[in-house]
């Protein structure tokens, strides 16, 4: 039996969902129609932009206006769709492949204007649909299916990219941590412009098996035991922060929102009528 | 006379003028030359209308935006020029199986790569039709004129409603920076097509079923109630993916068959002096405005030439050629290319007539007298 958010926010005609036994990607996308539910949100007036991969399949399950776009160009459809209905509440659904990749150009730029869309990156250190091949995100000197000798990339950090690129809401944090994920993702929608939630996930299947990682429930307590809060982390000497990451609101400031700021200009026309 | 509203306009000035009498309330663009004032014209546009421009950070985002606007229920068209218009083909597919209607200027220059950005040129018609990957079809459209620029706009955005396809608005570079006197029509003689919306409630609300008697299905905007699911996968009437051989195979038949089985309504076409004509040139866009002038001296010289050209150039007007093929000695194709409307038109006619193409890509004019020269000499 469906729980009573799985029955009101998903369409369970699709389901079951196409992820690997392990995929944390469920608690991702449950984390992000608690944080709906949470707010209130009228389920007509959310609408909620996918790009291309595993977890951009999620779209498809959400009882919203979805709509599961081209690779890497989830954000620069939302934008259309933010500017042409201003009244909906845009989520973007993406992964790290997805959203800082391919679609890395979008990213900074949406960031930039600090358009009002909330982006939850799945970030799983790989590209799961075709199969592990490694990303942006893939650790240095861990393995893909194209990193057989170890990747000699540095690995992004999404959530420093995004700060700097100008997002007015900076978040991490991880599906052990999922309770933090739905707040964090509250106070993304609530934030007017742009936010970034960056949700750390696992790949068993893929990731977890090529670099020997162990099970889901192994990745999952190696997500419990190098995820660092904000406030501590910056207590943290520097010798023991190796190996560790930040969880935790990392970024939050106040800037002019992009389509308030082309209203005015459509305003500025309508009142001399 | 007073009532006349007659203006001295730009092609690219004119295209956004009747973009907006056809109700284009977004635009998303990226600076390229020769389409740049499109983007300018919008940006200063639209707002006063209640509508909205933004400058994408890509081409790729650009038509992007176009598509996530109209889905949300709002007219869009997006302008680019030839490497703008490779980027975009991505978005072109996903506005084909999507069903999104969308207008797509290309003011033509010449290529491949950067090549001659300033310079005109007629080598994306190949592109046009094929650019993106899989089986579709397309509209595209391609205006000899600034009037007809106005006029063709208008149409593309009312097919895009119509079919639910994107719409493709082929310019030469001359014509999108020629400026000519052009007298504007008044706002009832000028017929709009706006989508289809659906009445039904929104739990019967099937986004990709096409109801009987119609063309295309109902379409419903994001945020009106409806909730429904847009993917680029293939997918089934309730607008979610299926693997199902059978009903992949019938969406994209289906989605070729709505432009293919509507020629006759799409497709326009302009003849001159074809009545008697032995010789008929194949034309479109300034090179058929070079054609008329070389049928005018030719007909002074007693050559009994006509010219044929295609206004809507996908799809293609196959039974027209054809009937033309029957009836002349010579079909002469002139384009600003080697010869790439020249296949489409040698695949239907040369079982009955002797095809020729005459063309040039060094980013110059054809003239009148060159097609003289050419159509004497062979």
């Amino acid at each position: 039996m469906p729980s009573q958010l799985v029955k009101e926010y998903f369409r369970t005609e699709n389901l079951p969902h196409i992820w690997c036994p392990g995929c944390g990607n469920g608690i991702v996308t449950r984390a992000i129609v608690k944080a709906i539910d949470n707010l209130g949100l009228n389920k007509d007036e959310v609408c909620v932009v996918s790009g291309i991969g595993c977890s951009s399949r999620a779209s498809g399950y959400l009882d919203f206006n979805t709509i599961h776009t081209t690779h890497g160009r989830a954000l620069a459809f939302a934008t259309g769709i933010k500017l042409a209905k201003p009244n909906l509440k845009v989520i973007v659904i993406t992964g790290d492949g997805d959203a800082s990749a391919i679609g890395g150009n979008h990213l900074i730029h949406a960031a930039r204007r600090n358009i009002d869309i909330t982006t939850i990156v799945f970030n799983n250190n790989t590209y799961g649909m075709t199969g592990g091949q490694y990303s942006p995100t893939t650790p240095t000197g861990d393995k893909g299916t194209t990193a057989p000798f170890g990747n000699i990339d540095m690995n992004f950090d999404l959530c420093e990219l995004a700060k700097a690129a100008g997002a007015t809401y900076v978040s991490r944090s991880t599906i052990f941590t999922a309770n933090m994920l739905i707040k964090q993702v509250e106070n993304g929608i609530k934030n007017n412009g742009f936010s970034f939630i960056e949700a750390l996930t696992i790949c068993p299947t893929y990731y977890g098996r090529k670099n020997r990682k162990g099970e889901a429930v192994d990745m999952m307590v190696y997500l419990k035991e190098n995820a660092i809060n904000i406030a501590a982390y910056d207590k943290l000497p520097k010798e023991q922060r190796e190996g560790k990451f930040v969880i935790g609101e990392i970024y939050k400031s106040k800037r002019p929102e992009y389509t308030e700021e082309y209203q005015k200009i459509i305003d500025s026309f309508s009142e001399g009528v | 006379m007073v009532d006349k509203n007659i203006k001295l306009m730009q092609g690219n000035e004119a295209c956004v003028e009747a973009a907006i009498v056809a109700g284009m309330k977004f635009y998303a663009g990226y600076p390229i030359t020769p389409s740049t004032e499109i983007a300018e014209l919008s940006a200063e546009k639209l707002p006063r209308v209640g509508g909205r421009f933004i400058q994408m950070e890509d081409e790729i985002a650009s038509i992007s935006a176009v598509i996530g606007a109209s889905i949300a229920g709002v007219k869009s068209m997006t302008a680019t020029s030839g490497p703008g218009f490779s980027l975009k083909q991505e978005g072109i597919g996903y506005a084909v199986i999507t069903e999104t209607p969308c207008v797509i200027v290309n003011v033509q220059r010449g290529g491949p790569s950067t090549g001659m950005p300033t310079a005109p040129g007629q080598g994306d018609i190949m592109q046009a039709r094929w650019g993106t990957h899989g089986d579709h079809s397309i509209i595209a459209l391609y205006p000899w004129s600034v009037k007809e620029i106005y006029h063709t706009t208008i149409k593309a955005f009312n097919l895009s409603e119509k079919y639910r396809t994107p719409v493709l608005l082929l310019l030469d570079e001359v014509i999108g920076h020629m400026r000519e006197s052009i007298e504007l029509p008044k706002e009832d003689e000028i017929e709009i097509y706006n989508r289809k919306k659906p009445t039904c409630p929104p739990e019967e609300y099937k986004p990709y079923k096409v109801k009987e008697g119609d063309i295309v299905p109902e379409m419903a905007g994001f945020g009106e109630g409806y909730r429904f699911h847009v993917t680029g996968l293939t997918h089934d009437e309730t607008g979610f993916p299926s693997n199902n051989g059978n009903i992949a195979e019938n969406l994209i038949k289906r989605l070729v068959s709505k432009i293919e089985d509507n020629k006759d309504d799409i497709v326009e076409i302009d003849e001159y002096l074809l009545d008697d004509a032995e010789i008929a040139i194949v034309a479109f866009g300034s090179t058929a405005r070079s054609a008329k002038s070389a049928v005018d001296i030719l007909r002074e010289e007693g050559i009994k030439v006509g010219l044929f050209r295609p206004i809507t150039i996908w799809p293609f007007a196959d039974k027209q050629l054809i009937e033309l093929s029957k009836k002349v000695s010579r079909l002469v194709v002139v384009e600003m290319n080697l010869g790439q409307y020249y296949l489409a038109v040698d695949r239907v006619a040369s079982k009955h007539t002797k095809v020729e193409k005459f063309g040039r890509v060094s980013g110059e004019l054809i003239t009148p007298q060159e097609i003289v020269d050419y159509i004497k000499e062979v």
